[in-house]
């Protein structure tokens, strides 16, 4: 079998990315003017959250105490040689609620769900069912587009503030277990080490992460082309450029709060 | 095999359009890429009428029964459907339209996530009929093609013949003025195939409901331009020598993106064009 290697032009190659990035903007902002459009299907929506939210408790839960425990176990053997173990709670609360337990719950929700969400659409609009859907009268944004981006972002901030919880339960585990920081000593810190900004930091990404998440993987479904194999390629686009939007976007409000805030 | 009993006996004809009729294709082209589809295409479907669509394989004959519905939009030319110019409609408007049209997709396009009922009462429950109200014409409008039976399945467990006539009794359920069907009788067999040709006969003698034809099966359409609906024994009979041809049949072919006939039976039967004796022998 021969394989011809066709080569694209970087004007074809710009025009398609300028054209991707408008379709997207259009399918987000979309998704967001349906919510203040009757009907709202709250019925797919609640299954959506179940879908997404639940579904997504399993691995959450595991990410979250396994990176608190983890944070701990790094921090404590530096903290050690300066025999400041008992920071371990303020590192651990730090780490956990600005960046690692919106940025660990984005990528793993978006590892579940951006394909998901990909494969689903994607398979629906090859088999002309999202044709079948506008012939019969009903917008596909509204339908099945607006119910996973609310669920999406309602789901990943709850998921996100479990996620850091976890992780706080975790590395107080490796403190208490293996380096023997008292429990009250470990809690205090990590309670009078949060102030508002951190807080308003770590809930404020999951809203952005839990929209990236259902938008990318909703527009790579529905942009679907070529048959099943382009049901395969939609959902690995998906993950890919939902996670690479997410640690982009994770820099930019982390530099922008620092910027509105000052730093600490 | 006679057809099965009818879901409403008070079929009225629609109204005129605007227009005068009931779908109207003015100098439509379409392109994709560097590929022309259709050409200057130009016809009128008169309300009451079926218009039965040929060409080969690729010669846009699903494109433009999407373009008819507002799935796509020409590069050029003006289309009416129930004299609403569709091409100068909003997204938003033409989902309203599209309440009044139904389209018959190829392969079928079933909702696989959701079952028989649910798929066939989807319009019903988008417009929030109350439950027992959807159940009763669903089970209504699938006796109707003889499928009852498959209430409570999902599309996957039907046959393709199956699917084919559940997605007819989901274009039919809310009595729309217009019906698209692409390729309603491809990859059947014959026996299925008649049951889904008497369907829509008698969608098109009974409720006298204008449609758009996709088809690649000359003797359906001749099936369908010699016969007619009997209401009295609630079967499709075949025309008295002399008045075949005379039911509100006509045919259109597409030919290298373009229309080279539109007429009726005796029109196309008398045709001199070699392409169309070709193409009817």
């Amino acid at each position: 079998m021969a394989f011809e290697l066709e080569l694209t032009s970087p004007i074809e190659v710009a025009k398609d990315f300028a054209l991707a990035v408008q379709e997207y903007t259009l399918l987000s902002a979309q998704s967001l003017a349906n919510f203040f459009r009757r009907p709202l299907y709250m019925g797919d929506m609640l299954y959506q959250a179940d879908l997404i939210g639940v579904g997504s408790l399993p691995i959450v839960v595991l990410t979250g105490l396994s990176v608190g425990a983890l944070l701990a176990l790094n921090a404590a053997s530096t903290l050690q040689r300066f025999g400041s173990v008992t920071l371990i709670g303020q590192l651990v609360s730090i780490g956990m609620v600005t960046e690692l337990g919106p940025l660990i719950t984005g990528l793993m929700v978006a590892g579940r769900n951006s394909s998901g969400m990909a494969s689903e659409l994607g398979s629906m609009i090859v088999t002309e069912q999202i044709d079948a859907m506008r012939a019969l009268g009903t917008d596909p944004t509204k339908k099945l587009i607006t119910p996973r981006v609310g669920a999406t972002v309602f789901m990943l901030f709850f998921l996100t503030i479990i996620a850091d919880l976890l992780g706080l339960i975790g590395g107080f585990a490796v403190a208490h277990l293996l380096f023997g920081v008292d429990t009250n000593q470990y809690w205090t810190s990590v309670w009078q080490t949060l102030v508002f900004r951190d807080v308003f930091t770590g809930l404020i990404k999951p809203v952005l992460f839990g929209f990236i998440i259902s938008t990318v993987g909703c527009y790579y479904g529905m942009f679907t082309r070529g048959g099943t194999q382009g049901v395969g390629r939609s959902t690995t686009q998906a993950v890919v450029a939902a996670s690479v939007l997410i640690l982009i976007v994770d820099f930019f409000v982390t530099k922008l709060i620092f910027a509105i805030f000052g730093y600490r | 095999m006679p057809a099965p009993t009818l879901p409403s006996e008070n079929a009225t004809t629609p109204a005129a359009s605007p227009s005068g009729y009931a779908l109207e294709f003015d100098n439509v082209s379409i392109a994709f890429d560097e590929r022309v589809v259709l050409d200057g295409v130009s016809f009128q479907l008169p309300h009451g009428e079926t218009k039965a669509l040929f060409g080969v394989a690729g010669s846009g004959k699903s494109i433009l029964l999407k373009l008819a519905i507002g799935l796509l939009r020409p590069d050029r030319g003006r289309i009416f459907v129930l004299g609403e110019e569709v091409t100068r409609m909003s997204e938003q408007d033409l989902f309203e339209l599209r309440r009044r049209v139904g389209m018959v997709f190829q392969e079928s396009a079933l909702f696989d996530s959701l079952k028989v009922f649910e798929n066939v009462g989807f319009r019903l429950m988008e417009e929030g009929v109350p439950p027992e109200e959807i159940e009763r014409r669903v089970r209504e409008v699938l006796r109707f093609v003889e499928l009852e039976q498959t209430y409570d399945m999902f599309p996957s467990e039907l046959s393709g013949g199956m699917r084919r006539r559940v997605a007819i009794a989901r274009a039919i359920i809310t009595e729309p003025e217009v019906l698209l069907y692409d390729s309603p009788t491809g990859g059947l067999d014959p026996v299925t195939s008649n049951t889904i040709v008497e369907l829509i006969v008698k969608q098109r003698d009974v409720y006298k409901t204008s449609a758009l034809m996709v088809t690649h099966r000359l003797q359906d359409a001749f099936t369908m331009a010699t016969h007619e609906f009997d209401k009295a024994t609630n079967k499709m009979v075949v025309l008295p020598k002399g008045q075949r041809g005379e039911v509100p049949m006509s045919f259109l072919i597409l030919r290298d993106a373009k229309v080279i006939f539109d007429g009726d039976a005796h029109q196309l039967a008398a045709s001199r064009d070699d392409y169309i004796r070709e193409y009817i022998s």
